[in-house]
């Protein structure tokens, strides 16, 4: 059995992927005879490019997508390269967790309750500095520019970048280097971006190009914090997908197809700007600065890394206080009178997408964390090490926008008769929580020390006991993480859910999404609180729990994700 | 020759890429006998280990034929050949208790009564009696590799395989665990295999040393790290 479970694994998730890109690709060229498309032409390709908001949406797409990425990179490279080995280092990863956690939506509310004219930015300095006595009558957030979306995107991506270059620093001989560099002169920031970043760079690459495809083609952020008219390319895409005027298909599914051309030419262009760098980055190592003390750059990089975590913790604590707020008047900084009337009277109205949330996202990790641990065993005992192809393969998903394969998965889902099931649902949350299980998993799972095994087996023990008996109870806590981190993807999913679900499934998510759009407030804050407490829950157990089971065994500490 | 509990070793050739690292090694170890492989790092002689307990790495061809106690156990699954093996790290589970790791290695078969009398027997022969419940984190350097041999001998090995395994213990502690791995091995009458390269070592082992020659080819690399 163990010996499907790389076919089957691979099947699972990048047969829906391609099958998805032909599913939207077909009616963009006027093929899909459900539709009553029987023959292909340009047609929707014409009155895609005669949409007249089309224009905007582009150039909003990729100002947005390429400022979030080159922005959030750069803070993550600037900090790591000033402060490598230091304190802020040590206190921003133990951070990391608690604002990875949080889904991307929970994130966009919260920064709108901080930017927006009534938010905390507005009022802390209202009315002694601004003279507002009302909220100011402004566009912050949603602004015409996607500025907000930007900000929202750097607080997710920042975390994530960080989490992939502190995992691949530990992976390279970084402070011997650092060290042979800064004895031969090199001032420590120098040092780090001529002789680390070069060993770092080829092991972040693709999580780099995963961040500015999901900065170019997110929906649930933009739906929240970009501009309605026009928003950027996907969530217009969406919005003609979900046109009651069922002939808008043919034009979404070319939007679709545009946005996934998009994405790759994006990718293309940044993969020659890296080239450039390189070449340049050469004749600049060659020609030998020292660099300066550079503290000045120290200390800008630290307080960008301060404020992208302060801004996230503050916005989750302001959905937080919102939804226990009974009286919050302008300009005060808290409530005048707190309630626990909100939360009481949505408990009804959370059970069924609540429920949704809990038991898609268990299903979907559960699946997961069985078909990547059984791929690790199968690779492990046949002594395959899987190539760079295979990354690629795993980041196919992520790579490949949503939105524009998705269309083409509902079709399929559509034939088969199990659109807007329980099990497609899973399913279609599986994609994205596959590969991430898989990526939080393989590197602690391929690090245990093989010997190990070696010396069960020589004990007697068969290759199953030793599977059972010795690696996963040793990896028991990177297991578990792994399972969270799928927990915590499916609980944020919004496309998969809107697509796979067929619309009749509700989860936290969508509920948020939907309410974020007008809605009061508390409301709102009681779905995006209860949206990133999930995810919290879910860690908080993974790590609680193995360190309960062997607290008496301190060696297992070592084995800690 | 059948039955007579030797370690036999015919005609092994062991390449890398193409590079033969060993060519042609006859070797037979008598029960209680310890035989020491010496040679320099990357001569392939942790490797010779690794195939002989059924685990070499895919990247190395092998040729030859092994044989225990009459029985030819080249193509044998590691769990099937009944070789114990100790390597310069002890290797005990940490997630186990001390008792836990000895009674991993007792056979399935065992009934349960039997098996905690195995366990208290062994740790009594450890010098550690009464440290069953410990976490194996909690006990030195000399302790562990006690334990790590009590394990192994509680599988019921035929054969006994040592990769450097005292070359992580200090000086002082070096030469006791010697005449407690040594003794054990002998009282049970166990063929032994050291690989080593402390002179020191294959003196207090008084058998026979095979010197493996390192190729002029051969790259300079720590192959067990």
């Amino acid at each position: 059995m163990l010996r499907w479970a790389p076919a089957l694994t691979l099947l699972l998730f990048l047969g829906p992927v391609a099958a998805g890109l032909i599913g939207t690709w077909l009616p963009a060229f006027g093929y899909l005879p459900a539709l009553g498309g029987e023959r292909f032409s340009l047609e929707p390709w014409r009155r895609l490019f005669s949409e007249p908001g089309l224009g905007g949406a582009l150039r909003l797409t990729l100002t947005t997508g390429f400022a979030a990425t080159a922005l959030s990179l750069a803070i993550v490279l600037a900090f790591l390269a000033t402060c490598h080995g230091t304190r802020p280092v040590i206190a921003v990863r133990r951070l990391l967790a608690p604002l990875l956690a949080v889904p991307h939506v929970a994130v966009a509310i919260g920064f709108a309750f901080l930017a927006a004219p009534s938010g905390w930015l507005a009022r802390a300095v209202s009315p002694w500095l601004t003279g507002w006595d009302r909220p100011p009558d402004l566009a912050t957030a949603p602004d015409p520019f996607g500025v907000a979306l930007v900000c929202g995107l750097v607080l997710k991506e920042v975390p994530f970048l960080l989490l992939m270059t502190l995992a691949a620093l530990g992976q390279v001989p970084a402070d011997r280097t650092l060290a042979v560099a800064r004895s031969l002169g090199y001032a420590p920031a120098t040092a780090w971006i001529k002789t680390v970043l070069p060993l770092v760079w080829p092991q972040i690459r693709l999580p780099v190009y995963a961040v500015l495809a999901f900065s170019l083609s997110v929906v649930d952020m933009a739906l929240v914090l970009a501009p309605g008219s026009p928003p950027p390319l996907a969530p217009l895409v969406l919005r003609w997908f979900n046109d009651p005027d069922l002939s808008r298909q043919f034009v979404a599914a070319a939007g679709a197809s545009l946005q996934f051309v998009l994405v790759g030419s994006a990718i293309l262009a940044w993969f020659a700007g890296e080239r450039l760098a390189a070449s340049l980055g050469r004749r600049w190592i060659d020609a030998g600065g020292r660099g300066a003390g550079g503290r000045a750059m120290r200390r800008g990089a630290t307080a960008a890394m301060a404020l992208v975590f302060a801004t996230g913790l503050a916005g989750i604590t302001g959905m937080a206080i919102w939804s226990f707020a009974r009286r919050w008047r302008w300009p005060d900084l808290l409530p005048s009178e707190w309630t626990l009337h909100t939360w009481a009277r949505q408990l009804d109205a959370l059970a069924w997408p609540g429920w949704t949330t809990v038991s898609v996202a268990l299903t979907a990790s559960a699946i997961a964390i069985a078909l990547v641990l059984a791929c690790l065993e199968h690779e492990q005992r046949h002594g395959i090490t899987p190539g760079s192809r295979a990354l690629w393969l795993l980041y196919a998903p992520l790579l490949a926008p949503q939105i524009g394969f998705l269309f083409g998965v509902q079709v399929l889902l559509v034939r088969a008769g199990l659109d807007g099931s329980w099990p497609a649902l899973v399913w279609g949350h599986l994609l994205f929580v596959l590969p991430y299980v898989f990526l939080a998993l393989a590197d602690p799972w391929r690090r245990l020390d093989e010997r190990y095994a070696r010396t069960a087996l020589c004990l007697g023990a068969s290759p199953a006991g030793v599977f059972w008996r010795v690696k996963l109870p040793m990896l028991l806590r990177p297991v578990l993480f792994a399972t969270a981190v799928g927990f915590a993807v499916s609980v944020g999913e919004y496309l998969p859910t809107v697509f796979a679900g067929g619309g009749r499934f509700a989860t936290l998510t969508t509920e948020a999404v939907s309410l974020a759009a007008g809605g009061d407030r508390r409301v709102i804050g009681v779905y995006a609180l209860l949206q990133a407490l999930l995810p919290w829950l879910g860690f908080m157990l993974a790590i609680g729990v193995p360190a309960w089971f062997y607290r008496r065994r301190r060696d297992m500490r070592e084995f800690a994700a | 020759m059948s039955g007579d509990g030797a370690l036999r070793l015919k005609a092994v050739t062991l390449a890398l890429d193409g590079r033969v690292l060993i060519d042609g090694l006859d070797l037979a170890v008598a029960p209680g006998e310890v035989v020491t492989v010496m040679g320099p790092s990357g001569c392939g002689k942790s490797s010779l280990l690794a195939w002989l307990c059924g685990s070499v790495a895919a990247a190395f061809t092998v040729g030859g034929r092994a044989l225990l106690d009459g029985t030819d156990i080249t193509a044998l699954p590691s769990e099937a050949r009944r070789i114990g093996i100790l390597f310069q790290d002890d290797l005990l589970f940490p997630h186990l208790s001390v008792a836990g790791n000895l009674a991993f290695g007792i056979p399935r078969n065992v009934p349960r009564r039997e098996r905690r009398a195995r366990v208290a027997a062994a740790l009594a022969e450890a010098e550690l009696p009464g440290f069953g419940d410990r976490d194996p984190a909690t006990l030195s350097g000399g302790q562990r590799a006690r334990i790590a041999l009590m394990r192994t001998l509680l599988a019921e090995p035929k054969a006994l395989l040592l990769d450097e395994p005292f070359s992580r213990l200090d000086a002082r502690l070096r030469d006791r665990m010697r005449h407690f791995v040594f003794d054990h091995a002998g009282e049970r009458g166990l063929p032994v295999l050291l690989v080593t390269h402390d002179p020191d070592d294959a003196a207090a082992a008084a058998g026979p040393v095979i010197e493996i020659a390192p190729r002029d080819d051969a790259p300079e690399f720590a192959e067990s790290d």
